[in-house]
């Protein structure tokens, strides 16, 4: 993965909040490029921060209440520091968004055609003829059956899919170079996350454009990333190829994750393992390694912050935060075989609905 | 659509039959309502209290005297007990008043309200938000009736800046007409610019944190577009239905203090002044009247909830 000129660059990237708990940290010190076309997850759980850097990118996190800090270059436009003005000539028509929910992320009140070429006038001022005849090519091109009649229609006459996809067409409709889906098939049941993600997959092929994927579900990942982020209590934790990650994880956390995704290929337990503990409280968070108190093999150095870099020889891309050493962490990762950083006492009951949602290896 | 009105038509047939009887039963059964006492005047022989009662039916059953009663009010030969004059003619000739008060003061509190709110809902939280806030409950908290005394006495009575009551015609004088109107409208809006203006703020921040309206800004919209669109569409939806309903009973001459305070000799002035008397057939013909706008409003206010909010059937 040689990345020659990134599309975008964002270099310790900082979001905190104040809050009445004092200051709270969201986003500490995140730093990545995204180049052209390329595909790229950042994959977390709740609270690690992955939706606000992806928000804030968008400059959606802004409020009165937010104090920002380092840089995200976007063809010659940075994000962080732009006015609303300029911001706006970005969103939507430069880099556009896919949300978690379809059912409330549309305006119940305005027809989905208007919703969309609401946004192709704002960016193109196009005819409204001309607009909306590209509102039916999108919704036609996302695979909205009967697309000149339902171009008409309110959201709340379609199902989620179908929402997430008129979603896609508004996402698309001035063709950017950057699409941000966040939680896109959070929502949706699990064909139609397929679905969807194919259609996601199949739109960077046709338009070229990069995304960037944030998500807690590692299984939608595998299927569709180049790249993946992984991020825990507000910093990137380790990134690699989806092959470095899968196959070669370096951090403690992401074996949990890794973990913690039901396999067909595997024989079934009984319970479903999970990561011991809970995230830490984002305004009381451990001195050095964040996941220091969640960690079976921490030791005397982790109360010291462990940089984001290359460990292996030969591997310059693939990064992570783990003062362990490449044998030591090949060791603890082989002696559980894959389970290593799993408390069966914390493990949530595996029902049919998670093992039926689990990644399709 | 077509069966949606012809059966709120029906409804408020069946409404209005209610009301009628109600009111009437009402002022049969209060005590001192024999209307025959008074229009006899002081200390009347039997035999004309007799007579009276002989004269306008008075010694028939009820139901005799209700569908009677019911008839004049079709016919408009419904005559006042305690002035002898035709209630028809009388609600006629006030009614322009009452519905230059209630429109000029519906307009003029929804985009008062509106405007308020929004800016609230903007500032939240800031000093102009709290100030204004303060401002809208201290506007609630003023009835009606003493607001209006203290408009009279500075304004127009000691400052002289305008007229101290009363009411001219649009027909004879429009400039006259509005300077007229200015302080009534003011003193019958306050009350509702203060808890339009709140529900308003409430609506406008709680739809602020809607996922749409984060769509709407991903779009690139401009941040006015965003809240005129998005934000205050959706958040005027439920004023409209208490708008609709108040609107209504100020047009059946539900502002009886402003009317009263400011001499306006409106319909609800009318009405006040007949209770006064127990005077049944002008209250029950004002009542009747009031019904019908409060029933008429709330049947349009279905309609245009319906075509601002598409996810509503009116069936």
């Amino acid at each position: 993965m040689s990345v020659v000129e990134p599309l975008l660059s964002v270099r310790d990237l900082e979001v905190s909040f104040r809050t009445e708990e004092g200051v709270v940290p969201a986003v500490d010190g995140v730093s990545f490029d995204l180049a052209e076309g390329e595909i790229l997850a950042v994959v977390g759980e709740s609270g690690s921060g992955k939706s606000v850097t992806a928000m804030t990118l968008m400059g959606l996190t802004r409020e009165p209440n937010a104090r920002f800090g380092g840089t995200a270059h976007y063809k010659g436009v940075e994000l962080i520091a732009a006015s609303d003005d300029e911001l706006r000539r970005v969103r939507g028509a430069e880099i556009a968004m896919i949300f978690q929910d379809p059912m409330t992320s549309l305006n119940p009140v305005h027809r989905i055609g208007d919703q969309i070429i609401e946004q192709i006038q704002e960016h193109e001022g196009l005819p409204d003829q001309q607009a909306r005849e590209r509102v039916v090519e999108l919704l036609e091109r996302v695979g909205l059956p009967r697309p000149a009649e339902r171009v008409d229609n309110y959201p709340f006459e379609f199902s989620g899919g179908m929402r997430q996809r008129v979603m896609i067409a508004l996402a698309l409709s001035c063709n950017p170079s950057v699409l941000i889906a966040d939680e896109p098939t959070t929502a949706l049941d699990v064909t139609i996350q397929a679905q969807i993600l194919g259609r996601i997959r199949a739109l960077r092929d046709e338009i070229g454009a990069a995304v960037i994927l944030v998500t807690h579900d590692l299984g939608v990942v595998a299927d569709i990333a180049d790249r993946i982020l992984v991020m825990y209590s507000g910093r990137i934790v380790e990134q690699g190829t989806l092959d470095e990650i899968f196959y070669d994880p370096q951090h403690p956390y992401t074996w949990g994750l890794l973990g913690s995704i039901t396999r067909v290929d595997r024989p079934r337990l009984r319970r479903l393992p999970a990561i011991a503990g809970l995230p830490p409280s984002l305004a009381h968070r451990p001195e050095g390694c964040h996941f220091r108190p969640r960690c079976p093999h921490e030791f005397d150095k982790c109360p010291e912050v462990p940089p984001l870099e290359s460990r292996l020889e030969g591997r310059p891309h693939h990064r992570d935060r783990c003062w362990l050493s490449p044998e030591q962490k090949r060791q603890l990762r082989e002696v559980s075989a894959g389970q290593i950083g799993l408390d069966p006492k914390a493990g949530v009951e595996a029902n049919e609905r998670r093992s039926g949602a689990g990644r399709r290896a | 659509m077509a069966r949606f009105i012809v059966r709120r038509l029906l409804s408020m047939l069946v409404v209005l039959f209610l009301i009628s009887i109600l009111t009437f039963l009402i002022f049969n059964v209060i005590p001192g309502g024999d209307p025959a006492i008074r229009m006899a005047g002081r200390q009347p022989d039997p035999g004309q209290l007799e007579r009276i009662r002989e004269e306008w039916g008075f010694n028939e059953p009820v139901y005799v005297q209700y569908l009677k009663t019911m008839g004049q009010v079709f016919s408009g030969d419904l005559v006042s007990y305690s002035t002898q004059q035709n209630v028809i003619d009388e609600i006629g000739r006030r009614l322009g008043r009452t519905f230059a008060l209630a429109i000029g003061a519906a307009v003029m509190w929804m985009v008062f309200a509106t405007a308020l709110g929004l800016f609230t809902a903007i500032r939240a939280g800031r000093v102009s938000d709290r100030l204004l806030t303060v401002l809208a409950l201290v506007g609630v908290s003023m009835p009606v009736f003493w607001v209006g005394a203290l408009m009279n006495y500075y304004l127009g009575f000691k400052a002289g800046i305008f007229p101290n009551g009363g009411y001219v015609p649009i027909t004879d004088d429009p400039v006259d007409w509005f300077y007229h109107l200015i302080m009534p409208w003011t003193a019958l809006s306050l009350l509702f610019i203060g808890v339009y203006s709140r529900i308003l703020r409430s609506n406008v921040l709680d739809t602020m944190h809607e996922d749409y309206v984060r769509t709407a800004r991903a779009k690139g919209l401009s941040e006015r577009r965003v809240l005129i669109k998005h934000v205050l569409r959706n958040s005027l939806i439920p004023i409209i239905t208490l708008w609709g309903l108040d609107f209504g009973a100020v047009l059946g001459g539900g502002a009886i203090l402003t009317e009263t305070v400011f001499d306006l000799q409106g319909v609800g002035q009318y009405a006040a002044e007949s209770v006064d008397q127990l005077d049944v057939p002008p209250v029950l013909a004002v009542t009747l009247f009031a019904a019908f706008f409060i029933v008429l409003l709330n049947t349009a206010v279905d309609i245009i909830y319906a075509v601002l909010d598409p996810r509503i059937r009116l069936t």
